[in-house]
């Protein structure tokens, strides 16, 4: 690729990242609702059912459900991510990006880093009403924007996924069903409980969810409760876990993207 | 591949599955012309217009639009087209100012270029009052404006309009029809498909009649009406007197004529030229036909279609009467 088609490929990336930041100020329902979901569930989980939940760490059960929520943001760009594609799809965006002199990835990439973006600013208010709940930073500054870090990264990879679904669903209806089914993601994860506890084929499954990696590592990152070495491989190295299976899952999802809205609905 | 046409495709074919999409189009549209694709739904317009403009790539067949192979150079056509119609859209989630600028800039215009430019359009269009509202609360007549706007960022070589004025009011379709014609005036390539007849007698120069993924006529407007001949039509006095007009306007033409008893009325086409008025009237009154009114005139583009997507359709179960328009 020469000097020039990267440029235009980077100019034409931004333009799409305008695009979906414009798009946002003028249709904030999803983003929203986005962000306030999971204050919903700290407010539901940390009070109604947390007293009831036995953890791991201190023992302060919203200490360590406020990391598990940071990952639900993270996670969330399965759900954004395939529902502004099915959108674009759906409405005949895409294609008439698709015939336009741009660059192939710029569509898919813009939407990459709104997503990545969104995440940045999701957090925000999680944390300081985990602060406001009782949860602490207790490890170093360091360690903290390490976990930071890594749920930016891990948004970046599941907006890949999502992205990828939107394509192939290509309806909002169908994507709205699909939906739900996201929202059980983190259910089958060390989010909520420690997987301990489940049956043995559920807890494989839970302690390979790349979910789980991420939430161990933020819980270890932050000092809320430190990685158990006695664990599945990917929660005795989560930190390890989640950079693996982040980039992992853009290798695999960034090209059949790509490649599919390259080819579009030939 | 230089060509003198700005659309050339030969024998293009897609299948989707078990449909036979398209079997072996083609087409020549002269630079500078419009070209009416005209057909009933599902004859294969939207696929050949996907094909042309990069969107889906023929199974087999070749297409150059603007010179360039539509499978080999999708790049370089793409830079020489401009499309719109019922599945290549603006954002609706954007205003109508945003959507040009973002185009623009996806169309490597700079930024005061690009906003220079966006404005002139939405002045042009009439779109200034509302630039700055969310295309999604246009009107459907606004929002084909504004797609017709994005195509006319850049001076495209060739635009492509998929239907353009369906679903639309007299009015707005008269505004999008002004809009093309001062297009082609100006040297633009247009291929438009259009299942109104209306539309492809006003503004195309050469008509494509399509049906089941194949070409079933070429021709200007006029061309087109003298194919299928003149049209007689008469009405009688009492519905009694229906069959024995019938059986002279038969004769006359040697075609099977339609016979209307409710409205007392007969129709036939003829492909003689000789066939005049007085004639038609000599016959009639010869058989003592108590006539009320007769007329013989040109066909309208509407029978020519269904004259020909009736032979097609002929040999199929389909009514072509439902078959069309």
């Amino acid at each position: 690729m020469s000097d020039t088609t990267l440029r235009w490929a980077a100019r034409d990336t931004a333009a799409m990242l305008d695009r979906q930041l414009t798009r946002l100020r003028h249709a904030p329902a999803l983003f929203t609702i986005t962000l306030v979901a999971p204050l919903m569930m700290l407010v539901l989980f940390g009070y109604v059912f947390g007293s009831a939940i036995q953890v791991p760490g201190s023992g302060d059960y919203r200490e360590y459900l406020v990391p598990g929520l940071f990952v639900s943001v993270a996670t969330g760009g399965i759900l954004t991510g395939m529902i502004g594609t099915a959108q674009d799809m759906q409405r005949g965006v895409m294609d008439r990006f698709r015939t336009l002199p741009m660059s192939r990835a710029a569509v898919p990439l813009g939407q990459a880093a709104s997503e990545v973006l969104i995440a940045a600013v999701g957090l925000v208010p999680l944390a300081l009403l985990g602060l406001a709940v009782g949860w602490r930073v207790q490890g170093g500054v360091g360690a903290a924007l390490g976990a930071f870090g890594l749920l930016l990264l891990f948004r970046l990879a599941t907006a890949w996924i999502g992205q990828y679904l939107g394509m192939v669903v290509g309806t909002e209806e169908a994507a709205g069903q699909l939906s739900s089914l996201t929202f059980s993601l983190p259910m089958v994860s060390n989010t909520y409980v420690p997987t301990d506890g489940m049956p043995g084929w559920l807890r494989f499954v839970a302690d390979w969810n790349p979910i789980s990696a991420v939430v161990a590592a933020c819980r270890d990152l932050f000092g809320n409760a430190a990685a158990d070495p006695d664990a599945a491989w990917p929660l005795a190295h989560p930190v390890a876990a989640s950079i693996g299976w982040s980039l992992l899952l853009v290798a695999v999802f960034m090209p059949l993207t790509v490649r599919r809205y390259t080819r579009g609905g030939r | 591949m230089e060509t003198t046409y700005a659309v050339l495709s030969e024998g293009l074919c897609k299948r989707y599955g078990e449909v036979h999409a398209l079997r072996g189009l083609d087409l020549a549209v002269p630079p500078g012309t419009v070209c009416g694709l005209l057909g009933p739904n599902g004859a294969g317009k939207t696929t050949a217009v996907r094909i042309l403009t990069t969107l889906s790539t023929p199974d087999s067949g070749t297409a150059y639009v603007a010179g360039h192979d539509v499978v080999r150079d999708p790049g370089a056509v793409r830079r020489r087209i401009a499309v719109t119609g019922q599945y290549a859209s603006v954002d609706g989630d954007l205003t109508g100012r945003e959507n040009l600028r973002l185009f623009a800039r996806l169309q490597r215009l700079r930024g005061a270029a690009a906003g220079k430019r966006a404005d002139a359009l939405l002045e042009r269009f009439e779109l200034t009052e509302a630039a700055d509202r969310p295309s999604r609360t246009y009107s459907g007549g606004m929002r084909r404006r504004l797609d017709l706007a994005a195509c006319l960022l850049t001076e495209p070589a060739v635009l492509f309009l998929d239907e353009p004025t369906t679903g639309l009011d007299p009015r707005s379709r008269g505004a999008i029809w002004d809009s093309v014609r001062a297009l082609a005036g100006a040297g633009t390539t247009v291929l438009l498909t259009t299942q109104y007849l209306e539309e492809a007698d006003r503004l195309a120069d050469d008509i494509v009649v399509i049906d089941q993924g194949g070409t079933l006529a070429t021709g200007t407007p006029e061309e087109l009406k003298t194919t299928v001949g003149q049209r007689i039509e008469v009405v009688v006095a009492d519905a009694e007197a229906v069959p024995g007009a019938g059986l002279v306007l038969g004769n006359l033409t040697g075609t099977t004529p339609e016979l209307d008893t409710e409205h007392r009325t007969v129709g036939a086409a003829s492909g003689d030229p000789a066939l005049t008025l007085p004639r038609v009237v000599r016959e009639l009154d010869a058989a003592g036909v108590p006539l009320v009114d007769a007329s013989v005139r040109r066909p309208t583009l509407d029978e020519v279609f269904l004259r020909l997507t009736h032979r097609t359709t002929d040999s199929t179960t389909a009514i072509p009467e439902e078959a069309s328009v």
